[in-house]
């Protein structure tokens, strides 16, 4: 998918996500994936992964490049066009004893599988009395721009993490994107990772041995005082964008990354709500009932108190995702919002 | 190769336990204390005990709402099954899931789906778990002829079908899925041809005829052990009961009388009775013996069941997932 590629590798103007000058071995989110599966495989033989195309020369954006070559057909493994089905079939596989990774190009394939994550998946272990677990992980890409339009970049993370028994994460850099998906692989549990394209040619520092982040986790990605920029995924890139420029005009702003949707790090926001005392929060998908608003109602209902301003959100426009450029500009918002948001509180 | 006799016997029995829990559970129904909705399988006793008499513990079944039969057949407790009608602690689900989701690892049953068609491509994976780990296992798919229609149904053929997996997909073919008879929801080409699109040797067969049960189930089970890939029956029964709940359907016009009547002749236990009796094993003594002691096993079920305690609602959060 060509056009995707222009435009994520075309946007980048700030190319090394964490401390600056830190030490170690560089890797893109897209490298950082491929790591992490290639560990997992070469770990663990009863992890494969299943996907449509995932043996292609694209590899799924790169992410899966070469482990085909590396651990064979069956290991990696070609899939029909037939979500739903093949979700069942790596779901009672995971329920039998392996590990599957489910790959998908798309976040807007998901709802194709919609039965078996919600009716089946989530729930499989509650229904048996906690005697079968399904140790299933999904990966799914959020896509954006060039005109991908509604049905290509959609960000449904809020309409999954609704259902208990998922789990939820949204790696925004490409340590969480080894350490979130190993951790994933790892934790026996059904989950989802959701990541972004305008996030694969991003680097950092990531270590080379497996290592694995528990999801549920959230990370305080820059400290502040007078403000928390509460995020996931690619919003977490735009805050940190925001925050440097409010920091030149002495506003100190603090970043909190959510990683994980669910299970959601309560604490991390109420504790750092109840230092700053406001809070934009800045999600990839849209506002109604989404996770902005389950960030503004944990603070509500934890740490009214110490809010001195009101909370605000900074969401996606109420509506499927438009085509034309100027409408897209509309739509996505950016580190330039968040300025003017947060300059409104103070 | 068991001896043919000890084969009949244990046919026999299995749907006696079957029919005999059923009926069981259309006494105590009206007790309501098994606040759950049962999906019985009177009448369809064959198909089960046809196809799991082929199966190890290790080979893997999933089932649907109608879960009951398959269970016991694949060699469940009864008290299990009845301590989780009752909703309680003790129950293969500790309570949590109820008649429609009756699972028991330990037996091979991974769980059962009160979704149509959801549990097909779930058997499709065990079968691609076994043929990953080379294990020699199968896994059996039960679904109705309503779940013909799903796409979970098509999408599970032709996977199965691509890889040749080790599986068996188990039409019970009742000819209605709720009130709804199978000409008004399909054309009228048979289910078996379904899977004959998919290049799966696929048959359709008297489903109350267990010993035509056996005969396919084991020639497609060899066939998936050998790794020659899946086999789809089609299984042609009747259900005695409503859709749901322990009364039957055809005195308010669900579905037609005569047919009822017709299929009400055609009991499974009965035709295996009538068919074999030179063969001795299912003697006079013998069937007397074998429901005292099906009689006595259910007796001791649901007394236990009646007498179990029920979840604890503290714990109503236990067994999301694994953290809690
Ligand atoms: C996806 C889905 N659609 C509809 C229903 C409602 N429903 C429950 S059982 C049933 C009939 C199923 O018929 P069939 O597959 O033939 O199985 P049978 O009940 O006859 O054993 C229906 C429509 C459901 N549970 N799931
Ligand atoms: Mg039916």
């Amino acid at each position: 998918m060509p056009w995707t590629g222009i435009q994520a590798d075309g946007r980048r103007d700030c190319e090394v996500y964490g401390a600056d000058g830190e030490a170690g071995r560089q890797l893109t989110y897209r490298d950082a994936i491929r790591e992490a599966l290639d560990q997992a495989l070469g770990m663990d033989p009863r992890v494969f992964l299943i996907g449509e195309g995932i043996d292609d020369p694209g590899g799924v954006f790169g992410s899966t490049l070469g482990l085909a070559e590396k651990y064979g057909s069956l290991r990696v493994m070609d899939m029909p066009l037939a979500e739903n089905g093949l979700t069942g079939v790596a779901a009672g596989a995971a329920m039998t004893g392996m590990r599957p990774v489910l790959i998908h190009m798309r976040v807007d394939f998901l709802p194709m599988a919609m039965d078996q994550i919600v009716n089946h998946v989530a729930k499989w272990r509650y229904m048996t009395g906690g005697k079968v677990s399904v140790p299933l992980t999904i990966r799914a890409i959020t896509g954006r721009g060039w005109g991908s339009a509604a049905q290509h970049s959609q960000s449904l993370h809020a309409l999954f993490a609704h259902i208990p028994g998922l789990t939820v994460v949204m790696p925004a850099s490409p340590r969480d994107a080894k350490g979130l998906l190993m951790g994933c692989i790892a934790s026996g549990e059904p989950s989802l990772v959701i990541e972004h394209r305008w996030l694969y040619d991003l680097k950092e520092v990531v270590p080379e041995e497996p290592f694995l982040v528990p999801p549920g986790v959230g990370l305080i990605r820059r400290e502040g005082t007078d403000v928390t920029l509460v995020g996931v995924s690619h919003a977490v890139y735009d805050l940190l964008l925001a925050a440097e420029q409010l920091a030149t005009e002495g506003i100190s702003a603090e970043v909190l990354d959510l990683r994980s949707v669910r299970p959601l790090d309560e604490a991390l926001i109420i504790s750092s709500v109840r230092k700053t005392g406001r809070m934009v929060v800045m999600d990839t998908g849209w506002k109604r009932c989404g996770i902005s608003a389950e960030v503004a109602a944990v603070v509500s209902e934890s740490a009214h108190d110490a809010l001195r301003a009101p909370f605000r959100r900074i969401c996606i426009a109420e509506c499927p995702a438009p085509a034309s450029a100027v409408l897209e500009d509309a739509y996505y918002p950016g580190c330039a919002d968040v300025v003017a948001c947060v300059k409104g509180l103070l | 190769m068991k001896p043919v006799s000890e084969i009949l016997i244990e046919l026999y029995r299995t749907m006696l336990r079957i029919r005999r829990f059923e009926e069981r559970v259309v006494a105590l129904y009206p007790e309501q204390q098994m606040k759950t909705p049962v999906h019985l399988c009177l009448g369809q006793e064959a198909i089960p005990a046809g196809v799991c008499i082929h199966l190890g513990r290790e080979d893997q079944i999933f089932s649907t709402h109608r879960s009951h039969g398959h269970c016991i057949a694949k060699g469940m407790s009864l008290k299990s099954i009845a301590m989780e009608l009752y909703g309680r602690e003790t129950g293969c689900c500790r309570g949590r899931g109820g008649s429609m989701h009756l699972a028991d690892p330990e037996q091979g049953i991974p769980g059962s789906t009160a979704i149509v068609g959801g549990s097909i491509p779930l058997a499709v994976g065990a079968a691609l778990s076994a043929k990953m780990q080379d294990n020699g296992r199968a896994s059996v798919a039960f679904f109705g002829d309503g779940a013909s229609e799903e796409g979970s149904f098509h999408e599970s053929l032709n996977f199965a079908a691509l890889h040749h997996l080790p599986v068996l997909f188990v039409c019970e073919n009742n000819q209605y899925a709720t009130s709804s008879r199978l000409a008004a929801r399909q054309p009228d080409t048979g289910i078996a041809a379904k899977g004959a699109g998919y290049g799966i040797p696929s048959r359709e067969l008297d489903g109350n005829d267990v010993l035509a049960v056996y005969r396919a189930a084991g020639e497609a089970l060899g066939r998936a052990r050998a790794g020659k890939g899946p086999t789809l029956l089609e299984c042609r029964t009747w259900r005695w009961m409503g859709h749901v709940g322990p009364t039957c359907d055809v005195e308010n016009g669900c579905r037609p009388r005569d047919m009822h009547e017709e299929w009400l002749s055609r009991c499974p236990l009965e035709q295996l009775r009538i068919r074999l009796p030179e063969s001795g094993a299912l003697s006079p003594d013998f069937l007397e013996s074998t429901e005292l002691a099906v009689c006595l096993e259910i007796d001791s079920a649901f007394n236990t069941a009646r007498h179990s305690p029920d979840p604890d609602p503290s714990q109503i959060l236990r067994y999301v997932d694994g953290r809690g």
